[in-house]
């Protein structure tokens, strides 16, 4: 079983370069590559009755346009490259949903661009990238 | 705002006598109608010397019925449903789809209105404390209505081609009649309960909820607003008109985001009034256990004090009327229960909590002083038992007051208008003749006094429980079955927890 490599891209620059640096190392241990994108989303958020009717055609707009406009582009080209890659889009927590899905594909590595979070942000909410390092059981990498 | 309020009524004060005229007339030329329809709905049954409606034995014998038949769901299904609002069983899949959280908070926030400020004041007003004790067992009763009532809400929703989905009591009357073979009975009462919750929604989910808005505004402007209602109205109306027809979605959603907390802050500030009247809990407490049983001094005794914390019950949590059934078909899941589940925390949050929470500051309150309320009804007397600790309370509270009132106006125009959608269709020009109605109407609650509104309120909102049990009686087998099938399934851990 090859190994597998998940990244995750958001469209930034960050991304991209988390997504260069992992196409390298999936060249020379010959991985496989799981491309994900987090669209932000919290359980515990109010709506109207209006927006939970449109929820479900939103979430599925939503899961499209990430597929079609930020992992696609990229996935012809690896392809062209000679590498395997799945793509994923999940609702969650950024920290959460990738660990989630390293799980589910059995993911062997894990690839993240630094974000682009204020310090406020950090101090306040803790940062994405810390609460992934800390809580996950597999290596991340994490690009500058 | 006290200021404001006085430059506006230094500016109309002189316009008064023509103006306030206005308020009058129209006040008069209702009244007689509130009367007929609260005599035909409010049909009595004199019971020992107790008028009891016939609608509220209807909506009572109906969430005993179901407590009894579904084994106490009520409170056996407690624990699972805090389980389910905290996600332990959701799929990460499944994620962005409407969690039971959101469909729970969005339910609740169009419960949570003035009822549970007014309501309550009005219980006790009438029926004494011990109307508080038959409050709260209306409460624990109407989680099992809640629970029939939504969980066939989801089971038989309508998911449209273009991915949007429409519950609620139509839908499942029409398809659960169907199911059984009575086809055209089905369609008779779902027409019926659509036409119930469209007009209903003018009276619980607006002419209601605005007087009483109007009523705090004015308690807190020191009566600055006497006949003004007419001009309150009509600005309470411009603004929901700017929010469901003109589309002005980011008021509706940060009155969504603010009135969570606003219900939180107003819990706790009753807390604290009741902790600084420490001293007359206990005599408050017994009084509404006393009271509950005796009904001194309430017209019809004991019984009376039950009829008045039954229908208050009813009126704050919507147990029976299927409103919640609604809001939360919106939720996609394969286990229709689950949602049946989660809404058993609605009548909780709203009756048990909230509720139990404002009889105890107006119980307090009336131990230290009687005549603390000087005789203010409603919002008004609720707002005086605050402001015996907080002077400054009648303010936040006439904030909160308004707010709740809007969203539970906001939520009610959407139940009001899927019955209207259910009747004559998606198009959208019939959907704005539904939402202009729904504006006037709620500029009209500004005007007309408590009183009638009261009673075309509680007449109509009686009205659609009618069909709405009905049906519930017709279908309960089928919730039974899925319910113990899934429960089945929970402790043989086919069902798996993911946290």
């Amino acid at each position: 079983m090859s190994n597998k490599i998940l990244v995750a891209i958001d469209g930034s620059e960050g991304g991209k370069r988390a997504l260069t640096a992992a196409v390298e190392h999936a060249k020379l241990t010959h991985s496989d590559l799981i491309l994900s994108y987090i669209i932000d989303w919290s359980p515990y958020s109010f709506h109207t009755p209006e927006e939970l009717e449109e929820r479900q055609k939103r979430r599925d707009s939503e899961i499209q346009r990430a597929h079609d406009s930020i992992l696609n582009p990229e996935v012809a080209s690896l392809e062209a490259q000679g590498l395997t890659v799945e793509t994923v889009v999940r609702h969650g927590k950024i920290a959460e949903a990738l660990k989630e899905i390293a799980d589910q594909y059995k993911a062997t590595q894990i690839y993240i661009g630094k974000l682009g979070e204020s310090r406020m942000r950090s101090m306040i909410f803790g940062s994405v990238t810390a609460a992934l390092i800390q809580t996950s059981l597999l290596p991340v990498t994490v690009v500058p | 705002m006290k200021k404001l309020l006085l430059v506006f009524s230094l500016i109309f004060i002189p316009f008064t006598h023509v103006y306030a005229g206005i308020d009058e007339s129209i006040n008069n030329a209702t009244a007689p109608i509130a009367e007929f329809i609260g005599k035909v709905v409010f049909f009595k049954i004199p019971v020992f010397g107790a008028q009891l409606p016939l609608v509220v034995l209807w909506l009572v014998v109906g969430a005993v019925f179901f407590t009894f038949y579904m084994r106490f769901i009520n409170i056996r299904g407690f624990k699972h449903a805090i389980q389910l609002v905290r996600g332990d069983y959701s799929d990460p899949k499944s994620h962005g789809e409407v969690s039971h959280f959101q469909a729970l908070a969005t339910a609740v926030s169009g419960t949570v209105g003035i009822g549970n400020i007014g309501g309550v004041a009005v219980a006790v007003t009438v029926g004494g404390a011990g109307a508080t004790f038959w409050l709260i067992v209306a409460g624990i009763l109407g989680m099992s209505t809640k629970f029939v009532e939504c969980t066939l809400g989801v089971k038989y929703r309508q998911e449209f081609e273009d991915g949007h989905v429409s519950g609620g009591p139509m839908y499942y009357l029409r398809q659960g009649f169907s199911e059984r073979g009575m086809e055209g009975f089905g369609k008779f009462i779902g027409t019926f309960y659509a036409v119930g919750i469209f007009i209903g929604a003018l009276g619980i989910g607006n002419m209601f909820q605005s007087n009483q808005a109007y009523v705090q505004l004015n308690t807190v402007a020191g009566g600055a607003l006497d006949g003004f209602g007419w001009l309150i109205g009509l600005i309470l109306a411009a603004v929901v008109f700017s929010v469901i027809i003109g589309g002005i979605k980011s008021i509706a959603r940060v009155t969504e985001k603010i009135v969570p907390f606003m219900a939180i802050f107003y819990c706790i500030f009753a807390i604290i009034v009741i902790l600084m009247n420490i001293d007359s809990l206990p005599q408050a407490i017994s009084n509404i256990f006393t009271g509950a049983f005796t009904g001194e001094g309430v017209a019809g005794g004991a019984l009376g004090a039950m009829i008045i914390g039954f229908q208050r019950a009813v009126f704050s949590n919507e147990a029976g009327i299927g409103s919640a059934s609604i809001a939360h078909s919106a939720v996609k899941t394969n286990e229709p229960v689950t949602e049946g589940v989660v809404s058993l925390l609605e009548p909780f949050i709203d009756t048990i909590v909230i509720c139990t929470i404002t009889a105890l500051v107006i119980g307090t309150a009336q131990v230290a002083d009687p005549n603390f309320a000087n005789g203010a009804k409603g919002v008004a007397m609720t707002s005086a038992a605050f402001q015996r600790e907080f002077s400054w309370f009648p303010l936040p509270l006439a904030f909160a007051a308004l707010l709740f009132a809007f969203s539970t106006m906001i939520s009610w125009s959407y139940y009001g208008l899927k019955g209207w959608t259910y009747l004559f269709g998606e198009s959208n020009s019939g959907q704005t003749v539904y939402k202009l109605i729904f504006c006037a109407f709620v500029a009209l609650g500004c005007i007309v006094e408590l009183g009638p509104i009261l009673d075309i309120s509680d007449a109509l909102v009686f009205l659609i429980c009618v069909p709405n049990i009905l049906g519930l009686y017709f279908l309960a087998p089928i919730v039974k079955r899925e319910m113990e099938s899934y429960f089945a399934r929970i402790d043989s851990g086919e069902i798996k927890k993911f946290k």
